[in-house]
């Protein structure tokens, strides 16, 4: 049914019509009003034979999600930022026990500074904790995701992370096509684990396994996610088949054809692109985009394969590895962007600075077409960071230089 | 594309407002996209938030910088710098006061736009008559219907009671409804003043 509704609540009815078992959630800043929906959508009876548990922490949201898992039910949480931060340990468990959770990271970027608002520095710090990760471009694509994403997750007995940009899409109400449980039925079957903890028949999980034997508990990890390729192909093709609508896969181009620039990007971002390189285009300019809906495992073939008549690359991304650059920008030169192809590194929207299509046009124009591989800032403050390199550079320290001359004696 | 920017205080309902647009919209079966500028969730605080209307699917996803209209539930919020920023030439303002244009120092921003595209509605108070509360967003969103016909006052009036169910939400209608009769009158008074000049000439 089409309505016009927030992303979150979108978010809260696509899960509630993939029927979870238990939903756990620390219902506390940063989170956002799924986990809210949810509880709401528990308690009127809408969702049936659901233990919706309010715990004391993140790290508790998820390891009750773990125990249930565990023990057979289909379990569903969500976070943010810090939160995710908060039950690292736990994020690495579930996948380390291969329990299909699923969990919704509305994307927030991480503290010191304080802030709460939109980047992907969360989902980009446990990139390698072993889950998959997909990206959602907008909120019909953010609940179409979820339900692919038990399909995902229970077919290859591994966790998925449903990444959903904070407020740009989870506080952004918009027209969504929510689903019938008909529908939803008929593409996602019911959950059948593949282990399960059973009072009546004891087996312990998650138990020590040494140097003999931690080597191949990885590789066979690694093995397992590479899995991930054919299983999300499928299940992005089926529910197209089912849903009548393209939603998630590996990755998406857009103009990539002829072009000669190709911006590569994920997540709500991709919209205002796609309106900037139609105004480039009616220009003439040859200029695609790829935008990456699955980020972990990363698809190298796919991304290599869009980018196959680029000239030049422009990787568009929400976080920054201090000391390195851009973590998406990483992955497409690995991917096996051939090494004389230049790739420019555009670090934008962090803390939730909006990304303009004026900046973001204004940029590619400046940029022209270059020969080196550079790293840029989007509608960076230069004269505030000049000033304040220049300061670092001088004293060395933000406290008076009577105080540190007083500290010395 | 049709774009609306929206500026009050916290607990204005300036977030809702913008919602209520964008679910009056989608009752006509066009495309809208509303969502708020973040960060400052405190009572009294300024907040501004944004309505995208189109035909066609909204894809861009930056704030609103170049309004097609401008929503001002706060008459304290005039001297705020660049609250005016990017509004279009043929552009509409309509802002929450019971006193006029001239009367709140706005007269070149008069001259510059179309006749009849900036105006005032006492909001505020047609709130507290109507249901006892300062909440202008209602009235201001019957008000814009009225001035930029960008939604109807039908859709203005089942967004309204979708958003609020019960006594409250048929309440907020009737303020929507009053605010939207307020700048038909104003609209007609206004034309027959320009025919009687016209008259003169």
């Amino acid at each position: 049914m089409l309505k016009q509704i927030e992303g979150s609540r979108a978010v809260a009815e696509s899960v509630a019509l993939c029927r979870p078992e238990v939903i756990c959630a620390y219902p506390i800043t940063p989170q956002t009003h799924i986990v809210e929906g949810l509880g709401e959508l528990v308690k009127s009876g809408h969702i049936k034979d659901c233990k919706y548990i309010n715990v004391e922490s993140e790290f508790a949201a998820l390891s009750v999600a773990i125990g249930s898992s565990a023990a057979g039910a289909r379990a569903y949480t969500a976070t943010s930022s810090q939160g995710l931060l908060f039950m690292a340990e736990a994020v690495f468990n579930a996948s380390g026990l291969g329990l299909p959770i699923v969990m919704t990271l509305g994307n927030r970027a991480i503290g010191a500074p304080l802030n709460i608002w939109n980047d992907h520095s969360d989902a980009m710090s446990l990139r390698d904790a072993g889950w998959i990760q997909i990206f959602a471009e907008n909120n019909q694509e953010a609940c179409d995701l979820h339900i692919q994403a038990f399909r995902i997750a229970e077919a290859l007995s591994c966790p998925v992370m449903v990444c959903v940009d904070g407020f740009i899409l989870t506080h952004a109400v918009e027209q969504v096509d929510v689903p019938t449980q008909e529908q939803v039925d008929s593409y996602l079957p019911a959950f059948v684990p593949v282990q399960l903890l059973d009072p009546a028949k004891p087996v312990s999980i998650g138990v020590v396994v040494g140097p003999d034997a931690f080597t191949e508990a990885r590789y066979l990890e690694h093995k397992k996610q590479l899995r991930a390729y054919d299983v999300i192909t499928k299940a992005s093709a089926d529910f197209k088949a089912t849903f009548g609508r393209d939603s998630g896969g590996l990755v998406r181009s857009y103009h990539t054809e002829d072009a000669d620039t190709v911006i590569v990007a994920m997540g709500s971002v991709i919209g205002t692109l796609k309106d900037m390189i139609d105004d480039k285009r009616k220009q003439g300019q040859k200029i695609g985009l790829v935008s990456i809906c699955m980020f972990r495992p990363f698809p190298n073939k796919e991304v290599q394969a869009a980018l196959k008549s680029a000239k030049h690359v422009i990787v568009l991304e929400k976080s920054i590895t201090a000391g390195q650059g851009g973590v998406l920008a990483a992955h497409v030169r690995a991917s096996g962007l051939d090494v004389s192809i230049p790739l420019t590194t555009v670090i934008a929207g962090l803390g939730g600075r909006p990304i303009p299509k004026k900046s973001l046009s204004e940029f590619v124009e400046r940029l022209g077409t270059p020969t080196t591989s550079e790293l840029h800032f989007l509608d960076l403050k230069q004269k505030f960071v000049e000033s304040e390199l220049k300061k670092i550079e001088e004293e060395r320290c933000a406290m008076p230089k009577k105080a540190v001359a007083a500290r010395g004696k | 594309m049709f774009q609306i920017r929206f500026h009050g205080r916290g607990g204005q309902g300036v977030v809702t407002a913008a919602e209520m647009l964008s679910v009056a919209a989608f009752q006509e079966g066009k495309n809208a996209q509303a969502f708020p500028s973040f960060g400052s969730e405190r009572m009294g605080a300024p907040v501004v938030s944004f309505c995208r209307i189109d035909d066609h699917e909204i894809r861009l996803r930056d704030p609103v910088y170049d309004p097609d209209a401008l929503i001002i539930q706060d008459p304290t919020l005039l001297l705020t710098p660049g609250l005016f920023d990017g509004l279009k030439p043929d552009g509409y303002v309509l802002i929450n006061s019971s006193r006029d244009i001239a009367a709140l120092g706005l007269g070149t921003l008069l001259q510059k736009l179309p006749a009849g595209h900036i105006l005032t509605i006492p909001a505020t108070e047609l709130a507290l008559k109507h249901f006892k509360k300062p909440l202008p967003n209602a009235a201001m969103l019957g008000g814009l219907s009225a001035l930029s016909h960008i939604v109807k006052i039908e859709s203005v009036a089942a967004a309204i009671t979708h958003n609020f169910a019960g006594a409250i939400g048929l309440a907020n209608v009737a303020a929507a409804k009053e605010a939207y009769d307020i700048v038909v009158a104003i609209q007609k008074a206004f034309v027959k003043s320009q025919r009687k000049e016209a008259i003169a000439c």
